[in-house]
């Protein structure tokens, strides 16, 4: 504790300069953990999925739609408990700009297969009364300062026209893959307001048992396969994958640029502390002749890599945390669950400490082996 | 009794296919408690001598024993701590680390001991009294004159008590004022604090302070007088 003065003296010589380092340093890392917290995040969405639900999709592409009297003929499949329903509606909200997930369920099927939606009683009762209401995430009435009973109006995008509903209820969601800024309304306003078309995005099916899962995918494609619409049965989970595998490239890409800023600051970073390093020779040769040993001499500029790295890194990775809570981040909706977990940031102090070794080591090591004679020769 | 003893040393450094000697069999002894001018004209090795001295640097062979510590053969991290211990070094160009105020540069060789902040403090505001800068001690060395600094230079030197004080051309670059200033001091820390000092100098001024003159030319000793 005792060179701490010395240190942080020495990182004060140049002001600006410490400064940029130290901002270098806590942006390279804010944005790796911002970027490992989107790939981790779509990880964890594409790990989502209860074991007893499957999806069924129309199996040239989810674009296309199903019949909704595909509906029956499902809930005779053998080992199929229950079935449901849903259509991506994709409206948006306000000035037209305003976008969050919002589509049409069978409301009371939907509902019953997912407990990790969970709604206060009377709200759920409200909600499933009322054909012309909505049910929204807890997000969405801090975010809007909606209320309940208000009237909400979205401008539908696939479907146009001004869709106006009630709101009657709101969900908390207890996984957090689910996201608590969804808008979900009645399939059956929806089928009507677009002329009764009969159609489902997508089926959720729950069977009786994990184990089966296969067989039952596999009968639900072959009851369908000779129809006009084919499905393509899996389990949720691997429907949220094939989601997940979409931004495949584009997890790759994060994380190589990631890298790639990461290993540019750690140059910039380097540069500057070994700048620092070589305008101090003179004054590392008179510390040795005062008696400062190449040991300690190491440790302090080792110290001072070291004070610049995890300062940088407490602030990138302290701040990516905070900012990401505080704002309640989730990506418009297509990164529910956003949040930079304790593994990223041990990663990035792990990040931290390497960036102290590879800007430290040569600087010290240089300060270390310094021949004290001839570096006294440039002072005098 | 001799402080310091200098025996059969021999120096030289190569440069390129040269091979230069600056010492060849030099002995000479410096007694405890003087106050010796090294002097001679530009390279006859009173730097190199002062840096053998000091353990900066290593005699190509021979023995420099100090205090009957021999620095010739010390490794170097067994220098670092000799040399925290029993030297006090002063440079032309005072040296001061220009981020630290004359307190923090002054206290710089205690933290290589083991005393405390409140011992360390009593130690560096006797030694800033010494040279009369007690009042300047939240100074950094840009807000003092050079003869101000260095006598921070003398105080950081003698700080720790060493056992001998080196200073090389300490006067190199003061006026004359500032000269006699610092020549005033040195007197005084080997008078009244029996410091044994070494200074290199090419100031007959400073060498008529001294109480040994020593003469050296290419590297051999011509004269050992004691001044007047």
């Amino acid at each position: 504790m005792k060179y701490l003065p010395l240190v942080l003296a020495n990182l004060g010589r140049h002001k600006r300069r410490t400064f940029l380092t130290i901002a270098s340093v806590a942006l390279a890392l804010f944005l790796f953990a911002s970027l490992r917290t989107v790939v981790t995040t779509l990880a964890a969405t594409a790990q989502f999925g209860g074991a007893r639900r499957l999806v069924a999709t129309n199996a040239t592409g989810i674009v296309f739609p199903l019949p909704l009297a595909y509906a029956n003929r499902l809930k005779a499949v053998p080992g199929v408990e229950a079935v449901s329903w849903a259509n991506w509606f994709g409206g948006r909200y306000g000035d037209g700009k305003r976008f969050f997930a919002n589509f049409a369920v069978d409301a009371e099927s939907y509902l019953a297969m997912y407990p990790e939606i969970v709604i206060p009683p009377d709200q759920r009762d409200a909600f499933l009364r009322d054909k012309s209401s909505a049910l929204i995430g807890k997000r969405l009435l801090t975010q809007f300062g909606w209320r309940l009973g208000q009237n909400v109006t979205l401008q539908g995008t696939i479907f146009p026209g001004d869709w106006t509903f009630t709101v009657r209820a709101v969900y908390t969601p207890t996984d957090p893959v689910i996201g608590d800024d969804v808008l979900i309304f009645h399939h059956a306003l929806f089928d009507e307001r677009i002329g009764r078309a009969g159609i489902a995005g997508w089926y959720i099916v729950q069977i009786d048992n994990p184990d089966h899962a296969a067989g039952i995918a596999k009968a639900i494609d072959d009851l369908f396969r000779n129809s006009s619409a084919p499905t393509k049965t899996g389990t949720e989970r691997e429907f949220q994958a094939s989601f997940a595998t979409m931004w495949g490239n584009v997890s790759l890409l994060m994380g190589t640029i990631g890298l790639a800023v990461v290993f540019a600051i750690l140059l910039v970073t380097a540069n500057a502390m070994m700048m620092g390093a070589r305008e101090r020779t003179g004054e590392v040769a008179v510390l040795k002749t005062i008696g400062f040993s190449d040991r300690l001499l190491f440790t302090l500029v080792m110290l001072e890599a070291g004070v610049l790295a995890l300062t940088g890194a407490a602030i990138g990775l302290g701040g990516a945390k905070l900012l990401y809570k505080a704002t309640n981040f989730n990506g418009m909706g297509f990164l529910p669950g956003f949040n930079v977990t304790s593994a990223t940031l041990l990663l990035g102090a792990g990040v931290a400490l390497a960036l102290m070794l590879a800007s430290g080591l040569v600087p010290a090591v240089r300060a270390a082996r310094l021949p004290v004679v001839q570096a006294l020769r440039h002072v005098e | 009794m001799a402080l310091v003893e200098i025996r059969d040393v021999h120096k030289s450094f190569q440069r390129d296919t040269q091979r230069i000697d600056v010492f060849t069999g030099l002995t000479l002894d410096i007694e405890a408690g003087s106050f010796t001018a090294l002097m001679g004209p530009s390279g006859s090795g009173k730097s190199t001598l002062l840096n053998l001295l000091a353990g900066l640097d290593k005699p190509t062979s021979g023995v420099v024993r100090v205090g009957g510590a021999e620095v010739s053969a010390m490794r170097p991290a067994q220098l670092a701590a000799w040399r925290a211990r029993n030297v006090g070094f002063v440079f032309q160009s005072f040296n001061l680390l220009p981020v630290l105020t004359a307190y923090q540069n002054v206290e710089l060789p205690l933290l290589l001991t083991n005393l405390s902040k409140k011992d360390r403090d009593e130690r560096v505001r006797i030694a800033l009294g010494v040279v009369g800068l007690e009042d300047r001690m939240d100074h950094y060395p840009r807000q003092l004159s050079g003869g101000q600094e260095q006598r921070v230079a003398i105080a950081r030197a003698i700080v720790a008590d060493p056992t001998l004080i080196l200073l090389d051309e300490p006067t190199g670059q003061l006026d004359a004022k500032s000269s006699q200033e610092v020549l005033s001091l040195l007197q005084r820390l080997n008078a009244e604090f029996q410091k044994t000092i070494v200074i290199v100098t090419h100031d007959a001024h400073a060498a008529d302070r001294a109480t040994a003159v020593l003469h050296l030319e290419k590297g051999d000793l011509i004269e050992k007088a004691a001044a007047s």
